[in-house]
């Protein structure tokens, strides 16, 4: 007997990744919903254990803090997959490119002439009053004029099926290496469902990235001495960082094993002497990569990379002040970037977006609390939002407060009734809320991953999907069907 | 390979080394003690002098008895140079690098700090003595195994070799003081009975009796088992041999001139040592042994300054020959 019986899955009402209905699976995902139920309650035990074996022996982990020290967690894992046909991801996918595109335009003209604030697209005082603006960046050419080269988006799906842009990772975006290793778990716990032939490769990732990288070197001639720049293991996306340098086979470094030169030139320090850099994949902010130009304090960086990037001698990537289009205010004009600078109709579209700036908007916003999430303009990992809904009077009285006293930095969205997908609960299947985060690469040209990382909330109930917060995985597949 | 990973390395392997080699030492003292006479016996103080901790022992610790001494070599943790100190070191420095060695070496050593810490707070009584030394040394050796057996022959091996190389001499070194050490009364003539006992101790506390007694076929004598210790060149704890293993290594690296040259020094001095009068007298193989050891700081500062240098300024500019090589 099986423990899985798709007629008895209930997603309540929301929309499902892999049901239309209970008992009817989506075209893309009936093969996958087959085998699952014709698992005996043995074999899905075995199966999970696998996959929590592979977990352990690839060393898949996370790093959280708790009470001061530094704990390495095994990254949370379901093994039922999310779902999404490929003739949805071919339009998601283009939508993500001329997203990626505007931006990098965008930010590109911030640091230039500015033209979209002289035309009255974007109000001045955004700009003014944004945190990850860098004056020090202004007229600076990065290669290819791209800033972002590195893009997480975070995608969510509403009640209707309709598939929103949360936010835009330009800063630096983690999880890829989640999305590369779910599907090598998922490979050794459901092989016989791949066999069908139907689910496309993630694994070229690595070298698109790689690639990507070289295309920046200053030294286009030579082979380019590429590095992955690390604050290092107390990070939580250590794990991450080592993986990719290992992968890509370059150098991991922190910045002091990089030095710059009085002709601005970076070398890193090797037991052959000290070795030029071309290209630097750094996985720290902006802030702490420069003592020289930013945070004085910051043990972090290397003294005179700045310089360096600006004289043309090294790549950086993401470019210093990227960020500035990372922001949950900025979010809110990105369809107007799009048809600014490239004349085009948003193919994906944002949630809709009350901008507490706004007087309108800010009265609707304080009259709404309790529908609305409220995020501030510059936070990361689900911190210091409130959740209209979930929160209490007093709370939101709080927080009321805190937009008054700093409007700029908050905006409201309505709250997305995320959708759900199964996941191994207890022996059987419950559904959870999930969002996805494709990564898009640019540099000559725009690169997206097939799907991206699928990010589930563990708890029951809840919308959170952040590791940090109780949240957990699964591999995302793009499967071909027959449809057109 | 990066000079910071090469440092990790490097210093892991010597505080394995040093926790093993330390649990040798304690050791061969215990050992000793119970084979002299008790009025003879100087006791455990030597320890801390060879050890070169003794201010930072005796603002802790007002007698120099057997408990103390003990405490602060094995599991005192304000004493950095104590076993279970080595051990946490050896496993901070390489937690930042374990990247670049087998999953296991990485997991045996967590294991085994791990399992000293424990037997420390569990305390560490003259009867469990035995059993705690043996457990790091067989603990530390299953590292020196791990790498053997599963890490390629690369610059992430060489440092690890080169660590152990040297800090496996220095420790040697310390290890045949505590024997000078123990001999410093006056009137060598009482102890004679006890003499040979004393070097079979030594022996046996680097596990060379057996080797010794292959190797050299005679009964055990001072002369011939300084001999042995220092300037064998197949036992592997011997000077000597730890020496040439450690030049063998540098000459896979490149930059070794001036490393190479140190530990040719150190070498020539260790092989022409006169060991006759060395065992004659305690006071010249202790000064001996003290000169070796700067020999041996030499080639740590050697190795240091080429393959891990810190630019604590910024370089005014690169010079022109570091701009060669990179274009090579």
């Amino acid at each position: 007997m099986s423990l899985i019986d798709w007629n008895s899955y209930d997603s309540k009402g929301f929309y499902d990744e892999l049901l239309e209905a209970p008992g009817r699976p989506r075209q893309a995902a009936i093969e996958l919903c087959d085998v699952l139920a014709s698992f005996s309650p043995q074999e899905l035990a075995e199966r999970k254990a696998a996959a929590e074996i592979a977990i352990q022996t690839m060393g898949i982990t996370f790093t959280v803090y708790s009470e001061g020290s530094m704990i390495d967690r095994a990254w949370p894992f379901d093994i039922v997959p999310r779902i999404i046909p490929a003739n949805e991801w071919r339009r998601t996918e283009a939508g993500l490119k001329q997203r990626v595109e505007a931006l990098n335009l965008f930010i590109d003209d911030l640091y230039h002439d500015q033209r979209i604030v002289k035309d009255g697209v974007l109000p001045a005082e955004v700009l003014e009053q944004s945190v990850n603006f860098r004056p020090q960046c202004r007229g600076i050419d990065p290669p290819h004029r791209v800033w972002a080269h590195i893009c997480g988006s975070d995608l969510v799906r509403d009640r209707d099926g309709t598939l929103y842009v949360l936010e835009d990772n330009l800063r630096v975006p983690s999880g890829v290496s989640y999305m590369l290793e779910n599907r090598n778990v998922t490979k050794r716990v459901l092989p016989e469902v791949f066999a069908t032939g139907r689910i496309l490769p993630v694994d070229d990732y690595t070298s698109q990235l790689y690639d990507m990288l070289a295309s920046l070197s200053p030294r286009p001639y030579d082979e380019p001495q590429i590095v992955v720049l690390t604050p290092g293991i107390y990070n939580s996306a250590y794990y991450e960082h080592a993986y990719l340098a290992q992968q890509m086979g370059v150098e991991l470094v922190q910045g002091s094993d990089l030095v710059v030169d009085d002709h601005d030139i970076v070398y890193m320090r090797t037991v052959e002497g000290l070795t030029r850099v071309d290209v630097i994949y750094r996985r720290i902010d902006d802030m702490f990569l420069d003592p020289e130009a930013f945070n004085p304090d910051s043990m972090l960086g290397v003294p005179g990379l700045m310089r360096a990037w600006r004289n043309g001698k090294v790549a950086l990537a993401n470019a210093p002040g990227a960020g500035v289009a990372d922001d949950k205010v900025v979010y809110a004009f990105v369809p107007r970037i799009i048809q600014y600078y490239l004349d085009q109709e948003p193919l994906l579209p944002n949630v809709p977006s009350y901008l507490c700036m706004f007087e309108d908007d800010r009265n609707y916003v304080l009259d709404h609390l309790d529908e609305l999430v409220v995020k501030p303009a510059n936070e990361s990992g689900g911190y210091g939002m409130l959740i209209g809904p979930r929160a209490s009077a007093a709370e939101r009285e709080e927080f009321a407060e805190r937009i008054k006293a700093n409007p700029r930095n908050y905006m409201a969205q309505p709250t997305l009734a995320l959708s759900t997908a199964p996941t191994l609960c207890d022996g059987t299947t419950e559904a959870r809320h999930v969002d996805l985060r494709p990564f898009i690469l640019s540099g000559p040209d725009i690169q997206v991953t097939m799907g991206g990382l699928t990010r589930v909330a563990l708890v029951k109930d809840s919308l959170v999907v952040n590791s940090s917060q109780g949240g957990g995985s699964k591999d995302t597949w793009i499967v071909e069907t027959d449809e057109e | 390979m990066l000079s910071r990973v090469a440092e990790n390395l490097y210093w892991t392997a010597r505080y394995i080394e040093r926790a093993e080699d330390t649990a040798r030492l304690v050791s061969v003292n215990s050992h000793l003690l119970l084979d002299l006479p008790h009025h003879t016996a100087l006791g455990w103080s030597t320890l801390i002098d060879i050890m070169g901790c003794e201010s930072r022992f005796d603002e802790r610790y007002d007698r120099r008895n057997e408990k103390n001494v003990l405490h602060f070599l094995c599991v005192e943790r304000d004493n950095p140079g104590s076993i279970l100190s080595s051990l946490a070191s050896a496993r901070e420095n390489l937690r930042t690098t374990r990247d670049v060695v087998s999953r296991e070496i990485w997991e045996q050593i967590n294991e085994l700090y791990l399992d000293v810490r424990e037997q420390s707070d569990a305390g560490l009584s003259p009867r469990r003595r035995d059993s705690f030394l043996k457990r790091v040394i067989r603990g530390c050796q299953t590292v020196t195994g791990l790498i053997e057996g599963t890490l390629s022959y690369t610059a992430t091996r060489c440092f690890i070799e080169l660590g152990r190389n040297l800090e496996r001499a220095d420790m040697t070194t310390r290890i045949i003081d505590v024997r000078s050490g123990n001999l410093l009364p006056k009137d060598p003539e009482e102890l004679r009975p006890f003499e040979n006992l004393q070097w079979m101790s030594v022996l046996k506390s680097l596990t060379g009796y057996q080797m010794y007694r292959q190797q050299v076929r005679l009964r055990v004598r001072g002369p011939d088992v300084l001999r042995f210790l220092l300037q064998d060149r197949h036992f592997p704890r011997a000077v000597a041999r730890s020496l040439e293993s450690l030049s063998w290594e540098l000459q896979s690296l490149p930059r070794h001139d001036r490393a190479l040259a140190a530990v040719a020094l150190v070498r020539a001095e260790v092989l022409e040592a006169d060991v006759q009068s060395l065992a004659r007298s305690p006071d010249d193989l202790h000064a001996f042994i003290d000169e070796l050891q700067i020999g041996f700081n030499n080639i740590h500062d050697a190795i240091a300054t080429t393959y891990f240098a810190r630019f604590d300024d910024v370089p005014r500019a690169v010079t022109a020959e570091a701009e060669e090589d990179e274009e090579d």
